[in-house]
C-alpha cells in the first residue's frame, strides 16, 4: 500500500505536531513541504519505488497532495508493468 | 480622491486605478484581477481596519502566503494609515509572538491554513485589537472573517499620513537570536521604487513574475514596482514546482524574472536535461547571494532577449548597487555601482577611505537608508554612522568589499556569521537556540557550509545529553517546530564534545575543518 509509506515519510521528516494532512490538502500550501521538501520527496519516491521522475512531471498535480502522489506512483507502476 | 503624484506608497495604486481601472494588476491562484478591483478591496479592508480602531502608525502584521489576500492586505493597511509588516508564513508560533510583541502590532491578518501557528501566537500578543482571517474561521473570540471585513464600504478617508511616516517594518534575522524590524518610511520606499525602475529600465507593459516571499523585500518590491509602473504582477507562492512556474512564465508572457542563485541553479539543471527557452523575458535579476559568472552563458540561452542584472543589497536600505547588464562580461564578479540617487564608499576599520583594490567596509548614503531598527537603539547605532553633515546617518553594511580603479564594487565577505542559504538569511544563534531547547541536546553549534545548489547549507554540530538518543532526522524535524524551513539544518553531526577556545567559546573554524567524513 502506497499511501502509508508516503504518509510515514512525510510525518517522520516534516511534521512536528499532531497535524494530519488530509489526502487532498496541498502539502506546500499547508507549509509542510517547501522547495527543499519537494526535492527530498522526489528523491525518496525515486529510491523507494525504483523509477526516475522526469522534470516535466514535477508538477503540483502529481506531487502536491497525498492523493496526487499515490495516484502518480500507481500510474508509473502501471506503465512500467505494461512496458 | 486621486493624488496628483506618488508621494505616499499607496498613491501609486490610487493613480493607476484612476488612469486604467480595467488593466490587469495581478495574476495569481488561477485568477486575474484588475486595478479597480484591487483598489476596491483594499479600500474596504482599510475601512474595516479603521472601524476596528486602527490609528495612523499602528502596525499590521500580514501573515499569509503570496496571493490575493496578501496583496489586498498590503495596500489596505497603507490606505488605512497603518504600517505593514509582512511576515514569512513559514514562521512558527514563538517567533511570530516575538514579532507581534516587539512591534506591538494592533492587527494580525492571516489565513485559516495558518491558524495552528497564529492561534497560539495571538494569545501571547496583548497589543492585538483583532485578527482578520481569510478562509474558514477557527474557533476563538476576536477572529473576524475576511469576507465580512471586506463588506465594509470602500470609502476613502485619507489617514493623514505624510511621507516621513512609516510604511513598513521589515523583520530581518540578525546575529543575535531575535529578528529586528527595519523601519521604512513612505519617503524611503517611494524613492526606492523610482530608483529601481530607473536602473532596471522597466516600462508600463511589464509582466513581472514573483515567486519570492512578499515578506522578503526583494519579493515585496516586485509588487510595489508593478503597481508603481501600472504594470502586471504574476504572483506565485513559491518555487517548489519549477516546471509549474516555468509554464506560467510562458503562458503569461512574463517579461521580468527576479531570482536568487538557487533558483537559477535549479533552472540550469532543468535546462541541461532538456533545453528551455523563455523569449518573452526582457529582464533577469539576481541578488541575495553571488551569481556565479559561469551561470551567465546558460542564462543567455534560457533568456535570449533579456538583460541580466547582478545586484547587491541589504534589507536596511533595500538595495545598494547593480551592474549595468552591458558590462557583465567586462566586469566579471562585480556587483556594479550605486543605484541612482545614492552613493557608496569603502572605509577601513579605522574609518579612513580605502584606495582602489584594497578591502574596506561598504558604507551607503542615500534616501533609501532606514531610519533604524524598531525600538532597538543600540543595534541601530551599530549600523547607522554619522555622515557628511550634522545629523545625517550613513549605513554601515558591515560587509567587506573591494572597488576597482573605475569604481566598480566586488563583494569580498561578511563580517558577521550570518549564513545565506537559498538567498535567505539564517542566524546561527537562532538555530542554536532552537537546538538547545530540544530535550536531549546538551550543546549545539551551527555554521554554514558551501553547497552547490543552496549557496550555503546550515550544518549543526550537536552533543547529546548522556543517555539521550536522537537521530539526525528527528533533530531536523524538531527544528521545523521552531524555525522556518530554510533555517532547519541540512546536516546534523554528532560529536562527543564541541571544540572550544581557551576562553570556552566554540571554535567554529575547527567545525568547518571537520566537515567531510
Amino acid at each position: 500500500m502506497i499511501e502509508p509509506i508516503i504518509r510515514a515519510f512525510i510525518a517522520e521528516n516534516y511534521i512536528f505536531d499532531s497535524l494530519q494532512p488530509g489526502s487532498s490538502d496541498s502539502l506546500t500550501q499547508m507549509g509542510i513541504l517547501d522547495s527543499m521538501g519537494v526535492l527530498e520527496l522526489i528523491m525518496f519516491i525515486e529510491e523507494r519505488f525504483g523509477f526516475k521522475i522526469p522534470d516535466e512531471d514535477t508538477l503540483p498535480e502529481n506531487l502536491d497532495t497525498i492523493d496526487n502522489i499515490v495516484h502518480y506512483i500507481e500510474r508509473r507502476r502501471e506503465t512500467a508493468k505494461a512496458a | 480622491m486621486s493624488p496628483r503624484y506618488e508621494r505616499l506608497l499607496h498613491d501609486s495604486l490610487l493613480l493607476a486605478a484612476a488612469r486604467h481601472p480595467d488593466k490587469e494588476v495581478l495574476v495569481t491562484g488561477g485568477q486575474r484581477y484588475r486595478y479597480s478591483e484591487l483598489l476596491d478591496a483594499a479600500l474596504r479592508l482599510a475601512s474595516a481596519l479603521r472601524r476596528q480602531g486602527l490609528s495612523r502608525g499602528d502596525r499590521v502584521a500580514i501573515f499569509m502566503d503570496n496571493g490575493w489576500p496578501a496583496v489586498v492586505s498590503i495596500y489596505g493597511t497603507l490606505l488605512a494609515g497603518g504600517v505593514m509588516m509582512v511576515i514569512n508564513p513559514q514562521t512558527k508560533d514563538d517567533k511570530l509572538a516575538y514579532i507581534l510583541n516587539d512591534s506591538e502590532a494592533s492587527f494580525l491578518l492571516s489565513d485559516s491554513k495558518l491558524a495552528r501557528v497564529f492561534g497560539p501566537a495571538a494569545t501571547q500578543a496583548p497589543s492585538l485589537r483583532a485578527v482578520i482571517c481569510a478562509g474558514p474561521i477557527p474557533e476563538g473570540a476576536g477572529v473576524l472573517a475576511w469576507d465580512e471585513a471586506l463588506n465594509a464600504a470602500p470609502a476613502y478617508q485619507p489617514a493623514g499620513t505624510i511621507p516621513v511616516d512609516l510604511a513598513a517594518l521589515i523583520y530581518t534575522s540578525g546575529s543575535t537570536g531575535n529578528p529586528k524590524g527595519v523601519m521604512m518610511t513612505h519617503q524611503n520606499m517611494v524613492f526606492i521604487e523610482g530608483s529601481l525602475v530607473e536602473y532596471l529600465r522597466l516600462q508600463a507593459d511589464e509582466r513581472i513574475l514573483n515567486v519570492l516571499p512578499l515578506a522578503f523585500d526583494y519579493g515585496l518590491y516586485q509588487l510595489l514596482m508593478a503597481v508603481h509602473l501600472g504594470a502586471t504582477l504574476v504572483l506565485e507562492p513559491h518555487f517548489s514546482f519549477p516546471a509549474a512556474v516555468l509554464k506560467r512564465v510562458e503562458e503569461e508572457a512574463v517579461t521580468v524574472y527576479p531570482g536568487v542563485p538557487t533558483v537559477y541553479a535549479t533552472l540550469l539543471s532543468l535546462h541541461k536535461n532538456s533545453p528551455l527557452r523563455f523569449p518573452s523575458v526582457r529582464r533577469v535579476t539576481n541578488t541575495a547571494a553571488h551569481l556565479p559568472d559561469d551561470f551567465v552563458p546558460s542564462l543567455r540561452e534560457l533568456f535570449p532577449n533579456a538583460l541580466i542584472y547582478k545586484m547587491y543589497g541589504l534589507t536596511e536600505c533595500k538595495r545598494v548597487c547593480y551592474l549595468e547588464p552591458e558590462l557583465i562580461d567586462a566586469k566579471p564578479g562585480s556587483v556594479g555601482q550605486a543605484m541612482p540617487g545614492t552613493e557608496v564608499f569603502l572605509l577601513s576599520e579605522e574609518g579612513r577611505l580605502v584606495p582602489p583594490g584594497e578591502v574596506g567596509i561598504l558604507h551607503v548614503r542615500g534616501p533609501h537608508v532606514m531610519p533604524g531598527y524598531w525600538r532597538q537603539a543600540e543595534l541601530s547605532a551599530a549600523m547607522l554612522k554619522p555622515g557628511r553633515y550634522p545629523g545625517e546617518r550613513v549605513l554601515c553594511t558591515h560587509d567587506h568589499f573591494k572597488m576597482d580603479s573605475e569604481g566598480f564594487l566586488y563583494f569580498v565577505g561578511r563580517t558577521d556569521d550570518i549564513i545565506k542559504t537559498r538567498g535567505e538569511k539564517v542566524s546561527p544563534v537562532e538555530v542554536e537556540n532552537a537546538l538547545h531547547s530540544l530535550p536531549g541536546i546538551q550543546e549545539a553549534a551551527v555554521i554554514g557550509v558551501p553547497d552547490e545548489l543552496l549557496g550555503e547549507a546550515v550544518a549543526a554540530y550537536v552533543v547529546l545529553l548522556p543517555g539521550a538518543t536522537l537521530s539526525e532526522a528527528e533533530i531536523k524535524r524538531l527544528c521545523l517546530s521552531k524555525l522556518e524551513s530554510f533555517m532547519a539544518p541540512k546536516y546534523v553531526y554528532f560529536l562527543n564534545e564541541l571544540p572550544k577556545t581557551g576562553s570556552g567559546k566554540v571554535r567554529k573554524q575547527s567545525l568547518r575543518e571537520l566537515v567531510t567524513t
